[in-house]
């Protein structure tokens, strides 16, 4: 083994790695950086992260915290890569502990060739040990800069240059900036260079980096939301305070209710009037949706759901990950009703079928859930110019409402033309009873059957433009007869242990109406399926199963934590030999 | 004067005979004729209606409406508001519908003044589940769920609606019409939450009709003096005899606050630049 204070290329040694069971990253590095709730753990994440954007690399960010304010474990993992990635690594380059606990709990993610770094006057055995204490003592400043100073000493470990350091400091700590300069200045001159990270092959200029939950509001705003309306909830409440934050300049309306009931009528009220209206919550608030959502389904009101899943059932672990409300979010709601269902993997797809998602929902009058999870929600990704464009979309023609106005007009594609009040020429009764085409309650034999049928109708039509848009996701090797299948989150380890592995791939990104034909088309020949999803159950391979697909193998997580790439490689190399 | 659509649909009207919803709907009716007699759009108006007996006056209305589910009548014209604050909406509820159901709504609907008109249409039963007690019936009441009578006290909704702040308290009686009319039109036109809560007869399940008639005692309107509005509502508690006070019990007109919600400002439209503020933000993030 090396010496770590020798100048030495990171991520090089491979026998160590052989020796880990781990996948060579050549042109890579992954950063773990851990302390206690309020050390700013997930602030200084994205700092390490913002350097490596500035060297040219594409970010994964994880962050992992338990459900309380103070104290306990946090850690934040960056992947810095060539090009985008959705996991992490099993080992990390770099491991930056603010407290002797991140090296207790994280010896697993050290490798030989890992630079420890610890706070020496919190943590022992580190094999950098960084004098935090004394550098913040000698600049007067107070221990909420601990994060800066270790994120510091760790630039000049990594060989960043100060340049760097400094203008991600300037541009992403708004307060005390100067005495965080001073305190990273003090903590970079004083560190040595241990392990440098050379600049990205092909570098191009630093991207952005956004969370899901950024991602998803951008989408949205774009495609000309009004309102979002959301009681707080993990993973989504960091979609609520974006949106509140930046309502302003995006034109919206945000608006925090009495509660989740409140917050899908609400948004069912505003797109009565016309306004284009989003919700955010997780299983427990979409519980109390349901109701709600129901009426969306037989009113023919248009909504968006952003439900971001965590593990359940009930309180659950509110902080962590999950893939378990998909059977629910399928099935929401009592009665049956056409809806949209999609479940973006990346924040690229997160943006771009968020904006497609309203776009859809509003011209077919349907209730829409954007299916997302923690990891995605709260994690951060690079973001590139590919990432945020229009999906080729081509809105129906609508013939126009005839007058009388009829809201419920018994129209051949279902869709029947939606007036928004006030409209001097049209009244517009919208109701939750079955209906005649004028909206009035009927529970006439003949009246039901033909709303039923509307109804049905307009699900075909969502259908048939849905099976017009690429709804799924394949990749690794075209030639295999073994592919994975996932959705959401699960699509970047996914597509890395494929290409890793030489098999396929295939990710439904619509799952209802599901893309049956586009499935079948990319599943058919294959000889073995392998599910794998973060549930007990399968919830996927009970949906494949419900369309006649087969699914030999299931590989399930249960722990809330997402898979690191290498421990799904042994997962799927132990099922295909 | 143009030819006015008539206002009253032709839905089939099942409210049993005597029932106190007519006495609703004829007073909205007269006060919708009144608006068309002076040339205002009635499209700008939206009837929300909960799921009960009361609610079907969605369907006998020829206006806007949003026949929504049972007790939920304020979060959708909330949401309607928000959206567009030149409507002007009124929620018919039932007392199951906002006193059980929708409580939550209903104190918060208060709180934040959102402008709209609340009618609760208070038969102090479950009309259309046939017959089961309210939170307003009185201790002993025999609903067919409570078959040996209430213990529970019931809730006097001008005192809840009052200290959650509302700036429009009145209650009125499908037996008085005309006052009926009255303190519904000042309803309407109050700029704010307006609250009234309406003695309704049920005449199949409740017919309070010699009760109220022998109590009901209209009384001067009050405007900002919380004492005497507090002391209105406490005149009677819904469970014990006492004369029954009709009448506008507190009015009080907030200064237009943009910090409320409804009527924080609204950028839809033409003015916003949605792509610049995404770029500025994506150019913040690097
Ligand atoms: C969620 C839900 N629970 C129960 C019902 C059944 N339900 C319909 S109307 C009603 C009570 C109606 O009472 P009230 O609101 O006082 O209206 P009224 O019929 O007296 O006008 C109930 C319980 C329902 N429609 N929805
Ligand atoms: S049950 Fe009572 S409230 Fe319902 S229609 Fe009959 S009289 Fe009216
Ligand atoms: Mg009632």
């Amino acid at each position: 083994m090396r010496d770590v204070h020798t100048k030495r290329t990171f991520s090089s040694d491979f026998f160590a790695w052989a020796l880990c069971g781990g996948v060579v990253g050549v042109d890579e590095v992954s950063v773990l950086i851990g302390g206690k709730a309020g050390d700013g753990i997930n602030s200084a994440g994205a700092l390490v992260a913002r350097l490596f954007s500035r060297l040219g690399y594409r970010i994964y960010l994880y962050f992992d915290y338990p459900s309380l304010i103070k104290g306990g474990h946090n850690f934040a993992v960056v992947r810095a890569t060539p090009r985008q990635v959705g996991a992490h690594r099993e080992r990390v380059d770099f491991l930056l502990a603010l407290d002797q606990e991140t090296l207790r709990r994280h010896v697993a993610e050290v490798k030989p060739t890992t630079v420890v770094m610890g706070r020496s006057d919190r943590s022992q055995g580190a094999k950098v040990s960084v004098p935090v204490k004394e550098v913040l003592d000698r600049i007067g400043a107070s221990d909420l800069m601990g994060n800066t100073c270790m994120v510091a000493a760790f630039a000049r470990a990594a060989g960043v240059p100060w340049e760097i350091l400094e203008e991600v400091i300037m541009a992403h700590i708004t307060k005390e900036t100067s005495l965080n300069i001073a305190v990273a200045r003090e903590a970079y001159t004083g560190a040595i260079e241990v392990s440098p990270v050379p600049r990205a092959p092909g570098a191009a200029p630093p991207l952005p980096l956004l969370t899901g939950n950024e991602a998803i509001g951008l989408g949205l705003a774009a495609s000309g939301l009004d309102l979002f309306i959301a009681y707080p909830m993990t993973p989504t409440s960091n979609l609520l305070h974006f949106l509140a934050e930046y309502a302003t300049p995006l034109g919206l309306t945000v608006v925090h209710p009495e509660n989740e009931i409140a917050v899908i009528l609400m948004a069912l009220g505003a797109a009565y009037a016309g306004k284009k209206a989003a919700v955010g919550t997780s299983g427990g608030g979409f519980c109390l949706m349901t109701e709600g959502f129901s009426l969306a389904g037989m009113a023919e009101i248009p909504v968006i759901v952003v439900m971001g899943q965590r593990a359940g059932p009930s309180t659950g672990l509110p902080t962590y990950s999950a893939q378990t409300e998909l059977l629910f979010v399928l099935n929401a709601g009592h009665g049956e009703f056409p809806r949209l269902v999609v479940a973006p993997a990346d924040v690229g797809e997160a943006y771009r079928w968020s904006a497609l998602a309203l776009q859809i929902a509003w011209d077919y009058q349907v209730p829409a859930v954007i299916l997302v999870d923690k990891t995605l929600c709260e994690g951060s990704f690079s973001c590139g110019p590919d990432d945020l464009i229009q999906l080729p979309y081509v809105k129906p023609v609508s013939a126009g409402p005839k007058f009388p106005y009829l809201r419920y007009q018994n129209i051949t594609d279902g869709v029947s033309p939606f007036i928004h009040p006030p409209n001097p020429l049209a009244v517009v009764k919208v109701n939750s009873y079955s209906h005649d085409e004028a909206g009035i309650t009927s529970e006439d034999s003949g009246t039901a059957t033909m709303m039923v049928e509307k109804r049905i109708r307009k699900g075909e039509s969502l259908a048939e433009v849905v099976g017009s848009l690429p709804t799924v996701e394949v990749s690794g090797d075209p030639a295999s007869r073994i592919g994975l299948i996932c959705f959401g989150t699960m699509g970047g380890v996914c597509r890395e242990v494929a290409e890793h592995l030489g098999i396929r791939c295939i990710r439904p990104v619509v799952l209802a109406p599901f893309p049956s034909a586009q499935v079948h088309a990319q599943i058919d020949g294959l000889t073995r399926v392998i599910a794998v999803e973060e549930n007990a159950t399968g919830q996927l391979a009970h949906l494949f199963a419900a369309h006649g697909i087969r699914v030999h193998h299931q590989i399930h997580r249960v722990d809330g934590r997402p898979f690191a790439l290498e421990a799904l490689i042994r997962e799927v190399s132990g099922v295909i030999g | 004067m143009t030819e006015q659509p008539s206002l009253i649909t032709d839905a089939q009207n099942t409210w049993c005979p005597g029932c106190g919803n007519f006495a609703i709907q004829h007073s909205l009716k007269a006060i919708l004729t009144d608006l068309q007699g002076e040339e205002r759009d009635l499209s700008n108006v939206v009837l929300v209606s909960g799921i009960g007996c009361h609610a079907k006056i969605a369907d006998y209305l020829n206006i806007n409406s949003f026949y929504s589910i049972h007790g939920r009548t304020l979060p959708v014209a909330t949401g309607i508001v928000l959206a567009n604050p030149q409507l002007n909406v009124i929620c018919c509820a039932g007392d199951g519908d906002m006193y059980a159901e929708g409580l939550d709504h209903l104190i918060f609907a208060a709180k934040r003044d959102i402008d709209l008109t609340v009618v609760v249409h208070d038969n102090r039963v479950y009309g259309l589940t046939t017959g089961q007690y309210t939170p307003t019936s009185p201790v002993g009441f025999r609903g067919r769920s409570t078959p040996s009578g209430i213990k529970e006290r019931p809730i006097n909704p001008l005192a809840l609606v009052l200290a959650s702040g509302g700036t429009f308290v009145a209650r009125s009686y499908t037996g008085r019409p005309a006052h009926l009319k009255r303190v519904l039109s000042a309803a309407l036109s109050h700029k704010g939450f307006s609250f009234v809560e309406v003695l309704q007869i049920c005449a199949t399940y409740n017919n309070l009709t010699a009760f109220y008639h022998e109590r009901v005692l209209e009384v001067q309107d009050n405007e900002e003096d919380l004492n005497a509005a507090w002391s209105y509502v406490n005149a009677w508690d819904y469970n014990t005899d006492a004369k029954i006070p009709l009448g506008i019990f507190f009015k009080e007109d907030l200064p237009p606050d943009p910090s409320r919600s409804g009527e924080k400002p609204y950028l839809g439209g033409a003015e916003r630049d949605v792509s610049s503020a995404i770029a500025a933000i994506l150019h913040d993030r690097v």
